[in-house]
């Protein structure tokens, strides 16, 4: 193909020799400084290739020289995360907890803190807001505790659990199945029995005899009228709020199985003051005593 | 082909620019135009302005660690980030209007590049000479003359780069507290790096770049020119009336059949792009009208009228051609097409003043818990918690006062808080958690969804905000 380069008269360039249609096309030399930035960017590439994680290998990529990783980088925030944090934690640490309410930074701090924990370890049962889950998953919010309400009271559940056989220090009670001390007809007079204490429906002529067997086998524990013992953890009949349902058949399954739920501790799976935190946080859900 | 041929060169250096000095009116109105555009880049992170003990006292800051934009009276919160978002598309329509009607006149007298270079240009001429000691410069062997020359060029340029760079950092943060930080070693590396890069390329650009910029790097000439039309003012030669252009001398008796053009090259001369205007219209032409000036002083010289080179539109040429004037400025000015650019433009800006005087500067939000949607007390009531949050975006701490508006019977109460007054503090989104509570039985305990709402009160001003909320009761 021949190669009909001409000089263009208005600006001296060289065309490229093609033609279409009675257009040509001007063939203008590119800047040196361009041509010179490109091999600079080629240099970069080199040296960066060098320096930084670059090439792709089966389970991680070459690290590079600088030892650079996103990880790392992670790593380090979050150390310095915890250090920016350190005086704060110290000041909760040395802080009676029915105190902390009393300063605000601190409180403010405690309870973003506590938000965080609970949700990574507490939520699995208690729910994402605390609000429980039928089959004995207490609900955190209402003003119904069965082992206290304030603040200490909560951070020494959380510590130890409940019924947590590998701590020595779990709190500890039990309902005992009674469906094998008692006949099929004292357990129905003692479920309506329990019915009534909270106004529910029920049936009195049924529930007659059951006054004495509350007298003689529950209230050792649920007290005299059945308003529960928090040093027993024994739950207070008499309210609107049933850990296990307060349908009929749900406190008869009840008094005839007996009940035991389990809370593990986790003085071991948390620091001291994220136990503080949490604590502090789920006082703060509305329940708070 | 009879002759054997090289192979084309693929690059070729930059063949450098030495425009003269000129003077002259337009040169005049650039003069005063870098002064003010560099006063204003220069001067504006010092303005002060009282807005309180709480809040920081610069006129026009960007503090991108709190997340605020202070301009003045205005402060300007994330969530408003559309008030950036207005500016910039003000800015684009205003560029669009402006080369409607005059041109690149963005490119010759206000673009960065622009003023920089021609600032650089100024040392340069203050400190090599002229023209043609500047060409006698560049072409001579290093000696002690050109050494001194160079390094005092490069030493001044490099000063200038220094406080462009250094200038920049003071909008993102305090000024005084900055340059302080900056000259002991104590400032962030961020303000460093920022400074390193700036002075680096404000000194390449300005200094040696220049023209390059505008030819190779910037996508604004290519825009530009698809924005002009035949009716844009734009810097021209009045090819009709200058060709065909010759040397010599034109006594004024004598008839020639030479145009007025005397080849006297002042316009090229001149020229910072180094063009020939001559050529017709191009894209390295970035309207400065310094050949303009060139030429109207040289016509002046030789007796003939201004106006060989000058503001014409193409338009205009076909009109001249044919004998007739000229069309006047105002019609390019004033057309349907920058008319409606204009209204556009105006348009945009008066919502964006509405928006920012519809302020409020309490807002607040309530966010309902969803999870769980209610919780049932002891004694039968049902409680409903919702998150609020405080927007106080003024530069002192507020008191507010809570209520609730119902129908139903309803208590309301706050987390921590014993009472219904709470400070927000200033400049702050202040979160509280509340409650609302209604009694066992009660209508709203025992309807699935009820629409209470929740009222602000600053206390003292008595100005009160309402804002619809839902409350959830037992499920049927």
């Amino acid at each position: 193909m021949a190669d009909k380069r001409e000089i263009d008269a208005d600006t001296q360039t060289e065309t490229t020799g093609h033609e279409w249609d009675g257009i040509k096309e001007l063939d203008t030399p590119m800047p040196r400084w361009w041509l010179w930035s490109l091999y600079a960017t080629i240099v970069w590439g080199i040296g960066y290739v060098l320096l930084m994680p670059a090439w792709p290998l089966v389970n991680s990529a070459t690290p590079g020289l600088l030892g650079w990783s996103s990880r790392g980088e992670v790593a380090a925030d979050i150390a310095a995360h915890h250090a920016r944090h350190a005086p704060m934690n110290e000041q909760l640490l040395q802080t009676e907890l029915a105190m902390v309410a009393d300063d605000p930074d601190l409180l403010r701090f405690s309870v973003a803190g506590g938000r965080a924990v609970f949700l990574a370890q507490c939520s699995q049962c208690h729910g994402a807001g605390g609000g429980g889950a039928p089959g004995g998953y207490p609900n955190l919010l209402d003003d119904d505790w069965l082992w206290g309400g304030t603040v200490d009271d909560i951070h020494q559940t959380v510590m130890h659990g409940v019924r947590d056989e590998a701590d020595f220090d779990s709190r500890y009670s039990m309902m005992s199945e009674y469906g094998s001390m008692l006949s099929s007809d004292e357990i129905e007079a003692l479920v309506h029995y329990v019915r009534s204490l909270s106004n529910l429906d029920h049936d009195a002529v049924v529930a007659s005899p059951g006054g004495e067997l509350f007298a003689d086998f529950c209230v050792a524990c649920h007290g005299d009228d059945g308003t529960g013992d928090q040093f027993q953890g024994a739950p207070n009949l008499a309210d609107g709020i049933w850990l296990y349902g307060g349908s009929h058949d749900d406190i008869r399954r009840t008094i005839t199985g007996g009940r035991g739920g389990m809370m593990p501790s986790f003085h071991a799976r948390l620091t001291p003051e994220e136990v503080a935190k949490v604590a502090i946080y789920v006082h703060s859900l509305g329940g708070g005593q | 082909m009879s002759e054997a041929a090289e192979p084309p060169r693929l690059y070729a250096a930059r063949e450098p620019v030495f425009p003269r000095s000129v003077s002259g009116p337009f040169r005049q109105l650039k003069w005063w135009i870098m002064g003010v555009t560099l006063m204003i880049y220069y001067l504006t992170p010092w303005i002060r302005w009282d807005r309180g003990p709480a809040l920081p006292d610069q006129a026009v800051l960007i503090d991108l660690a709190h997340r605020r934009f202070y301009f003045f009276f205005i402060e300007i919160w994330p969530h408003e980030f559309y008030f950036v978002a207005g500016l910039l598309i003000m800015a684009g329509l205003g560029l669009f209007l402006f080369t409607a009607a005059l041109g690149r006149v963005w490119c010759g007298y206000t673009c960065p590049q622009t003023v920089w270079t021609d600032l650089f240009m100024l040392v340069e001429r203050w400190i090599e000479g002229d023209r043609n000691a500047q060409v006698r410069l560049w072409s001579q062997r290093w000696n002690g003359e050109k050494l001194r020359k160079r390094a005092a060029k490069f030493s001044i340029w490099l000063l200038i780069a220094l406080a462009t760079g250094g200038a920049w950092i003071f909008y993102f943060a305090d000024a005084p507290t900055l340059l302080h930080q900056f000259v002991t070693f104590d400032a962030p590396p961020a303000a460093y790096f920022t400074v390193a890069i700036l002075t680096a390329t404000t000194f390449t650009f300005g200094g040696f770049m220049r023209e390059q910029v505008c030819i190779y790097m910037c996508p604004w000439p290519r825009i530009q020119a698809a924005m002009m039309d035949e009716e844009t003012m734009t810097v021209a030669y009045r090819g009709w009336r200058g060709e065909p252009r010759g040397r010599g001398r034109r006594a004024a008796e004598v008839e020639t059949s030479l145009g007025d053009c005397i080849d006297c090259m002042a316009c090229v001369n001149v020229c910072p792009m180094g063009i020939d205007i001559r050529d017709g219209q191009q894209l390295a032409c970035i309207t400065c009208a310094l050949c303009i000036d060139a030429c109207d002083d040289v016509m002046g010289r030789i007796g003939k009228p201004r106006g060989l080179i000058d503001y014409v539109t193409l338009a205009d040429g076909e009109r001249e051609r044919a004998g007739a004037a000229p069309s006047p400025v105002w019609k390019s000015i004033v057309r349907p097409r920058t008319v409606l650019y204009f209204l556009l433009w105006s348009l945009i800006g008066v919502g964006l003043l509405v928006a920012l005087f519809l302020r409020t500067d309490l807002a607040f939000s309530i966010e309902p818990v969803r999870n769980p949607v209610n919780v049932v007390l002891s004694d039968g009531s049902v409680r409903n918690a919702y998150e609020l949050r405080l927007r106080n975006m003024t530069g002192n701490d507020r008191e507010i006062r809570l209520s609730v508006a119902t129908d139903a019977p309803m208590a309301l109460t706050l987390e921590g808080v014993d009472g219904l007054e709470i400070t927000v503090p200033a400049d702050t989104t202040y979160r509280q958690r509340v409650y609302l509570t209604a009694p066992p039985d009660s209508p709203a305990a025992t309807t699935t969804r009820s629409e209470p709402a929740l009222i602000i009160e600053t206390v003292g001003t008595g100005t009160r905000v309402s804002e619809d909320t839902i409350f959830h009761g037992r499920m049927q």
